[in-house]
């Protein structure tokens, strides 16, 4: 499929991730995010097994230590770009009208972001013990 | 003028005898979307503990009803089998298990798996905390 004037074969074109350079970006993120949250869900499902039946002073002090901080931390920017990934390949799937898509995909990437930065500055705020 | 070139169009879903390779592909995407909304019970929790008493304790009072236990629950086996599910996506990304016996295999596993970690999840809820 290359053009008349390039002399450039298909191989070459598409190697070192396709002709923009970015072409398999989300896949490998997909990917990557998918690795670290395999690795930490078993300390966040212990750590939410922890909390269960305290009240929320106890659940302030469990959440407020470091390592438990940073696990959620860790867990909550894999999982949000995981499903910011994830969601957009769902709308792309679907909404076949340009308008509604490019609408779709920024209210999606204002969702996982807002859900991302209010997640973490509440554990900040709970490590910080203010 | 450009007529409309009236191109080849790949058969739907509807098409297709549904295969359990082809369900549980369905049901990724349909936890994953579960999942996404999930999400905002995860930050509400967080925001309630950071926020105090008053906040947290509305929080438990929703976890605590049958309702919330329920999407809880839900939200449980959305996780442990989209994970079961993904990690059946590790090995195929990896170019293990085509035959079909082998897909079959680690599409059974991943649904028994992520049933059976869900339960167990639960079990030691009750064990540890006697219920939300």
């Amino acid at each position: 499929m290359s053009g008349p004037r390039s002399m450039r074969t298909p191989l070459g074109r598409v190697r070192n991730l396709g002709s923009s350079h970015s072409g398999t970006t989300d896949f490998w993120r997909q990917r990557l995010t998918a690795v670290a949250m395999t690795l930490l869900i078993v300390p966040v499902i212990v750590i939410i097994l922890m909390l269960i039946g305290r009240n929320q002073a106890g659940a302030a002090q469990i959440l407020g230590s470091l390592p438990i901080a940073i696990i959620l931390v860790l867990f909550i920017v894999a999982s949000t770009w995981h499903m910011r990934i994830g969601m957009q390949i769902v709308i792309e799937d679907y909404v076949h009208n340009e308008k509604i898509k490019l609408a779709s995909v920024m209210a999606n990437n204002f969702f996982c972001i807002a859900v991302a930065l209010a997640s973490i500055y509440a554990i900040l705020k709970l490590s910080s013990g203010v | 003028m450009t007529a409309r070139i009236e191109r080849p169009l790949s058969p739907h879903l509807s098409t297709y005898r549904v295969t359990l390779t082809m369900a549980l592909s369905i049901i990724h995407r349909a936890t994953g979307i579960a999942l996404y909304f999930g999400t905002l019970l995860l930050a509400w929790w967080l925001i309630a503990a950071a926020s105090g008493p008053g906040a947290y304790a509305n929080v438990q009072a929703f976890t605590g009803s049958i309702i919330g236990k329920l999407i809880l629950f839900g939200y449980t086996w959305s996780l442990l089998h989209h994970l079961c599910s993904g990690i059946r996506y590790f090995f195929w990304d990896l170019g293990y298990g085509f035959k079909p016996n082998e897909r079959e295999a680690l599409t059974w596993g991943a649904l028994i798996a992520g049933i059976s970690l869900t339960v167990l999840v639960w079990i030691i809820a009750y064990t540890v905390g006697g219920g939300r």
